[in-house]
């Protein structure tokens, strides 16, 4: 790790450089940089320091996620189930009335994954880290679409991202194409090498190759759109990967069923350019080098920089620290620590307190903070369905929208009050909706919310108001 | 008559205060109809004539061809195509209506703006009763009614008012909603999401029951007005009328409505339809110019509805200040030049027989200028 500049330790101070006081420091901490005020949570005095310092509060295996299998086990039983169903299909038992096992199985592993991420959301004590778990956790989008991808989703969330959220983005990276629930969501399970050794003399020049995966690394997870890369480079990494598959999901792959595996016969041979550099290791290093690269390089930086920026200071995000964040990244060499550092000593994610509006999940997590719901008293999945953003399924690789065009319209906006009557009746608040609505959104509440929720004649309609009041549906 | 002859009109107005006390002879009933959200007058009743007026209102313009073509009343003005039975009642001189009309209020907050319109105050929270209440203290016997469950401003004040539900409707639902609204009211993303929700819930509400909202309160307070004990005042109110989006389809389906529920009125009424006054007032009108999403925001002046067989009718009321972009108020607004108050004033002083005087200072204290154009009354 290149230590170009020198992480210095942060001053403290309660107004930006600009020597502007700002009163809503605790806010913006809780609720943008967290996951929004917990009643029992007193408002940090010094919230730079507090952030900074629940780095260390931060479990990659909180108990919450205890009881959520790995990978590795519901991947091998998903392949069981599959080729059970299948003999029995071919004997000539089973038929349109008995639900597939495979789906069975892969709904129930991704509702207790989803009830998990909730618990897991509304108990820590890290909420900062536990946002920027989530955060990434969009950036290398799987979408549960297909029954394989449902039963692994989260735990691709839970085994790639979180051990690596405060480490190094290349680990990142590395962990998360090499998930079975991304290499089964990409296609990269089934993509052969033209020449390798499984296809070799079989058809043209391209066949067996599966592009998508590479395709979205280059174009979603690293460099992005513009990051300056050609279709050759696209197919070449492809190349590279070849040979990255999941064992039991490809039939030529060796290996424990469900897991990760390098199967050589179905890599492409021979020497690789990726954005002009030769790449001329053999077998899995190969494709390991090439994301290794990406990994530092400036275009992945900027990308990076610029949705950590839309994420924490505003929908359009400030050039300023998007400079800041690329360089803290490129000068640590992907140390995302580093790069959390810069962007909470910045200015700008701390000058305006709502500017962001909340995604439905954001929402629902900081309702259930707020308002200590106990999280097995909602069913994590049917929420987030309700208001159209069911957890892990975005549709797409590039995963949800981060502004408040995607979020906002009148048929969302009833949706959430709506569901705000459902939540406020599972509410176990802490006291008086008014007094409540004080405490979670330290000093950015006005007084017109206020006497909303104070005019109310019931808690009930008290707690309804404040989930569904402006500066609730923003952070 | 559109242009303003302070001279001819204020002789007129003042001479044989003898005839119109000859008016009291029958009773006269009173029905007041509050469009909440700001409807947007130059939709109702569109100036088509004015030189600027396509070009101001772009794709909201009504066209006078085709096949929803905008119905012309005179030279300047053309009814909205949802306006049939009105339009019916105009050309028997049993509609009237003034335009470029605005209270005194100048803010864009509906709440406030109803405060202002209901209360009759020159600005918001002046008055904790209604003009409408004070009408009452008036009255040799003022028998007012409200109907849907909760007073409004309007009615409220030291003199009783009954109120009646036809149905069922305030739920939590609506009160939360009304709550929400109000919450919303200063938040320029979330206030008009919300009264778009709103509105499609209440259409969708509509389209499950047929002959619901306004038509139903309409028939019911026909039905009472006619009763020989019950009341002689009656206010009705209908939502929905806030088209920050979809404005064209909305005001459509919301006139059509308005529309059946003035027929409603007028044959519920039967005999009594010819001693009776119907006004419709909103709060405040909307933008000239539409904004980026198929509709308009808040404005200032607009349109009111008169019929009845009581109205002086067939006439549109105005000083039409024209809607080039120099006439405009703020380079946004069609420019007011009546006050609504007076309007309201004149109207209740004629109908019931009342010195014109003595109506406005108990009705809206502080109104110096009750000066119409023309009498809105037949006599």
């Amino acid at each position: 790790m290149t230590g170009i500049m020198q992480m210095r330790a942060p001053q403290e101070r309660d107004e930006t450089s600009q020597g502007e006081r700002w009163r809503h420091g605790a806010a913006v901490a809780l609720n943008r940089f967290g996951l929004g005020t917990r009643p029992d949570e007193k408002p940090p005095q010094y919230p730079r320091r507090w952030l900074l310092d629940s780095f260390a509060d931060y479990r990659a295996q909180p108990p919450e996620l205890a009881s959520v299998g790995s990978s590795d086990q519901l991947g091998a039983r998903y392949l069981q189930a599959r080729q059970e169903y299948r003999a029995m299909r071919s004997a000539g038992h089973g038929g349109a009335r008995m639900g597939r096992p495979t789906k069975i199985l892969a709904d129930r592993a991704y509702a207790v994954q989803a009830q998990a991420r909730l618990a897991a959301a509304a108990a820590t004590p890290a909420p900062f880290v536990e946002r920027l778990v989530h955060f990434w956790s969009n950036h290398f989008a799987v979408s549960a679409d297909k029954p394989a991808v449902r039963a692994l989703a989260g735990t691709m969330e839970f085994e790639a991202i979180r051990p690596h959220v405060l480490g190094r983005f290349a680990d990142m990276l590395l962990a998360v194409e090499r998930h079975p629930a991304m290499q089964l969501y990409l296609d990269q399970v089934k993509s052969m090498g033209p020449r390798s050794a499984h296809l070799a003399g079989r058809a043209h020049v391209n066949a067996g190759l599966n592009e998508n995966l590479a395709r979205e690394i280059l174009e979603l997870h690293t460099l992005g759109v513009d990051g300056g890369y050609t279709q050759s480079d696209v197919r070449e990494l492809a190349k590279a990967m070849t040979g990255w598959t999941v064992a039991g999901f490809n039939r030529a792959a060796q290996g424990p069923p469900g897991r990760f595996s390098f199967d050589a016969s179905l890599h492409e041979p021979g020497e690789r350019r990726l954005l002009g550099k030769r790449y001329v290791q053999s077998g899995s290093a190969q494709a390991e080098a090439m994301l290794m690269e990406l990994a530092v390089h400036p275009a992945t930086a900027q990308h990076i920089a610029t949705k950590l920026a839309r994420h924490f200071a505003g929908d359009r995000p400030p050039p300023a620290l998007v400079d800041r964040l690329t360089e803290a990244f490129l000068g640590f060499g992907g140390d995302l620590a580093a790069v959390y550092h810069a962007l909470v000593s910045a200015d700008e994610p701390w000058v305006s307190p709502l500017t962001k509006f909340k995604s439905p999940w954001d929402w629902v997590v900081s309702a259930v903070r707020g308002l200590r719901i106990a999280p097995g008293d909602v069913e994590a999945k049917h929420l987030l369905n309700e208001l159209d953003q069911p957890i892990w399924r975005p549709g797409s690789p590039a995963g949800w929208g981060d502004t408040v065009h995607r979020w906002a319209g009148s048929g969302a906006l009833t949706q959430r009050v709506e569901m705000a009557v459902v939540l406020a009746q599972k509410a176990n608040p802490a006291a008086a909706p008014g007094d409540m609505v004080r405490r979670l959104l330290p000093g950015t509440v006005s007084e017109r919310t206020i006497a909303a929720i104070e005019g109310a004649d019931s808690a009930q309609l008290g707690l309804t108001l404040l989930l569904s009041a402006p500066e609730f549906l923003r952070r | 008559m559109h242009r303003r002859d302070f001279l001819a009109a204020a002789s007129a107005a003042f001479v044989a205060p003898s005839l119109s006390l000859a008016c009291a002879a029958t009773e006269q009933r009173f029905v007041v109809i509050i469009l909440r959200g700001a409807v947007d007058g130059l939709h109702v009743l569109a100036p088509c004539g004015d030189p600027a007026y396509a070009a101001a209102r772009g794709h909201l313009a009504l066209s006078l061809e085709g096949q929803s073509a905008a119905m012309p009343v005179d030279g300047l003005f053309a009814l909205h195509p949802g306006l049939p039975h009105t339009l019916e009642l105009y050309r028997a001189r049993q509609a009237l209506f003034v335009h470029a009309v605005a209270t005194p209020y100048r803010g864009r907050s509906h709440f406030d703006g109803q405060d202002v319109l209901e209360g009759g105050g020159a600005h918001a929270h002046q008055r904790r009763d209604g003009w409408l209440n004070r009408l009452l203290a008036l009255l040799p016997e003022g028998r007012a009614i409200a109907v849907g469950s909760v007073v409004p401003l309007l009615l409220q004040g030291p003199h009783a008012v009954t109120s009646f539900a036809p149905a069922a409707d305030a739920s939590a639902a609506d009160r939360l909603t009304e709550r929400i609204a109000w919450m919303y009211d200063e938040d320029e993303l979330l206030h008009p999401l919300w009264a778009d929700a709103v509105a499609m819930r209440a259409m969708a509400d509509e389209i499950e029951m047929a002959g619901h909202g306004l038509v139903r309160d309409a028939s019911f307070a026909a039905a009472i007005l006619s009763k020989a004990e019950g009341p002689r005042i009656a206010v009705l109110e209908s939502g929905g009328w806030d088209t920050h989006a979809n404005q064209v389809e909305r005001l459509t389906r919301k006139l059509t409505q308005l529309d059946a529920a003035l027929f409603a009125l007028r044959h519920g009424l039967g005999s009594h339809w010819g001693s009776t006054v119907v006004a419709a007032i909103t709060e405040f009108g909307r933008t000239v110019a539409p904004n980026g999403t198929g509709g308009t925001d808040h404005g200032t002046s607009t349109v009111v509805l008169l019929a009845g067989g009581a109205i002086d009718g067939g006439r549109v009321v105005a000083d039409w200040p024209g809607l080039q972009e120099a006439s405009l108020l703020d380079r946004r607004d069609l420019r007011p030049t009546i006050d609504l108050r007076a309007v309201l004033s004149t109207l209740s002083a004629e109908h019931f027989a009342i010195d014109p005087g003595r109506a406005a200072s108990h009705l809206f204290p502080g109104l110096s200028d009750t000066i119409l154009p023309a009498r809105l009354v037949r006599c």
